[in-house]
């Protein structure tokens, strides 16, 4: 007996030029859980992420929340046709996202990088907005830096600062993409620690990582992506110390 | 003959030059104005995904850096009124046919100033402000426009004060602006170096104000806080930070 899922792929496939990056992937992730999606480089880990918030379409297949289908209408022979971007953005408020090199906006302060989705998508009143951030900013740990700039912040507080912009929001689950990937070595540990206190609270999380270590912890699953399809999925003891195919113990053995 | 400091002076504080420097500073910033609305157009439609607007405003730009501007003054001033009676009435005047003219040729210089600041700004901002629910004027004017326009200050800069210096080509049309009020008084009195230097003082005065005036919008896009006294990362000016 499986309960619904929170967020589901059915069937997913994305074609760059004559390369086929996802070949008809089913994903899904439960309310509350943590997913570790692991995967060498180009094996379609980061574009399901990119299909999954919204922010490019699919060219086959479907991504449902909470079991309906999103990212797309019926169109009036009754066929699902791709949302105009601006209703799509209004979905993607559901889908929180983060990204490998942070992109907070330049122009902002930490405090406006969190506010503006909350008073320009929202239309949350400014001083609300200002009160929710605070508070957001204060649960990653950096409430002391709320009238920097992203210049003025190291990479591992402006990851910090760029998972309080998505959570703000109140989305219903967290994509993760590479969060740690483009930190030094010594401020990979306080970006985890956040997300691990997140995990623990209750956020359904998909990560896409080459933490292990983070995996086996904090993930309930972990999946390998080779060559757009996902070769094994596992509860982590599993994954890590008596994976079922040779694959996996080859991806395991190169990054140990 | 010697250089009367009289004449220079009484020059330089009478009210024809006044006037006539009034006269190119408003026209310069009239037309600057509405060449950067316009520009912004064109350079929207220069990196739309559309072909027919690529091709619209690459044909703007094409056409309106190709001819002179002398050429299109004349054209509107003197051709104008012969092709539409409307423009024979007396409100059509040597400032706003000039006004028309500089607006329109300079907005294609700012359309390739204004495209190349909107393609210089990160696709990730692009990526993140779509990620965070904005729609896309949103993300536009609110994330990739505000920092485009850090990138476009300095030329633009560059573009106002020749401008100004432009409104010159105003006088074949009759517009007595800051050079052609010189000129005048030269016809009148052939004292050419007083004339001319007290034409000369209110340029640099002008100059001056202008690049004051950009120093001081640069710093407000300078994105650091207050009080903040090193600059961690790389990507950062190195300028010290006072404020």
């Amino acid at each position: 007996m499986t309960s619904i899922a929170l967020l589901e792929t059915i069937g997913l496939r994305k074609t760059y030029g004559s390369n086929e990056i996802l070949k008809g992937v089913d994903f899904s992730i439960e309310a509350g859980q943590v997913k570790a999606v692991l995967g060498p480089s180009g094996s379609g880990k980061s574009t399901i992420l990119r299909l999954m918030s919204l922010l490019e379409p699919a060219d086959a297949g479907s991504i449902l929340l909470h079991g309906k289908e999103i990212g797309v209408e019926s169109g009036r022979d009754g066929r699902s046709i791709p949302l105009p971007e601006r209703k799509l953005a209004r979905e993607r408020t559901n889908i929180g996202m983060v990204f490998q090199k942070f992109n907070l906006f330049a122009h902002l302060d930490v405090l406006h990088n969190v506010t503006l989705g909350l008073t320009e998508v929202h239309g949350v009143a400014k001083g609300e907005a200002v009160h929710r951030a605070e508070r957001m900013l204060e649960r990653v740990g950096m409430s002391q830096r709320m009238r920097h700039y992203p210049s003025e912040l190291s990479g591992g507080q402006q990851q910090r600062v760029a998972i309080a912009r998505a959570l703000v929001l109140d989305p219903a689950v967290m994509l993760f993409d590479e969060p740690t990937s483009a930190l030094d070595p010594e401020l990979v540990n306080e970006v985890l620690s956040v997300m691990e206190d997140l995990a623990q609270q209750g956020m359904t999380m998909i990560v896409v990582t080459h933490e292990t270590r983070f995996a086996r912890r904090v993930a309930d699953e972990v999946a390998l992506f080779d060559s757009g399809v996902i070769v094994e999925q596992a509860p982590p003891e599993q994954f890590f110390t008596a994976p079922e195919h040779e694959r996996t113990r080859e991806f395991l053995s190169h990054i140990h | 003959m010697t250089f009367d400091f009289e004449i220079f002076l009484s020059a330089l504080t009478s009210s024809e030059f006044f006037r006539g420097a009034w006269l190119s500073v408003a026209l310069a910033a009239a037309s600057m104005l509405f060449a950067t609305l316009i520009g912004f157009g064109v350079a929207l439609l220069r990196i739309s995904d559309n072909r027919l607007a690529r091709t619209v405003g690459g044909a703007y730009v094409w056409f309106f850096r190709a001819i002179p501007t002398l050429l299109v003054l004349l054209i509107i001033w003197n051709a104008g009124p012969q092709l539409f009676p409307a423009l024979r009435e007396n409100w059509f005047s040597p400032f706003l046919a000039a006004f028309i003219g500089f607006a329109v040729v300079e907005a294609a210089y700012m359309a390739e100033i204004l495209r190349s600041a909107l393609l210089s700004v990160d696709d990730g901002q692009r990526l993140a402000a779509r990620a965070i629910g904005l729609p896309p004027h949103k993300v536009m004017l609110k994330v990739v426009l505000p920092q485009a326009v850090k990138v476009a200050l300095p030329p633009t800069g560059n573009e106002f004060i020749a401008m100004l210096k432009y409104t010159s080509l105003a006088s074949v049309i009759s517009l007595r602006e800051l050079l052609t009020t010189a000129q005048v008084g030269v016809s009148n009195t052939f004292r050419y170096a007083e004339y001319y230097s007290a034409a000369l003082v209110y340029y640099l005065v002008i100059v001056t104000a202008l690049m004051g005036v950009q120093t001081l919008i640069e710093r407000r896009y300078r994105w650091v806080s207050s009080g903040v006294t090193t600059a961690p990362t790389a990507g950062t000016t190195k300028e010290t930070v006072t404020v």
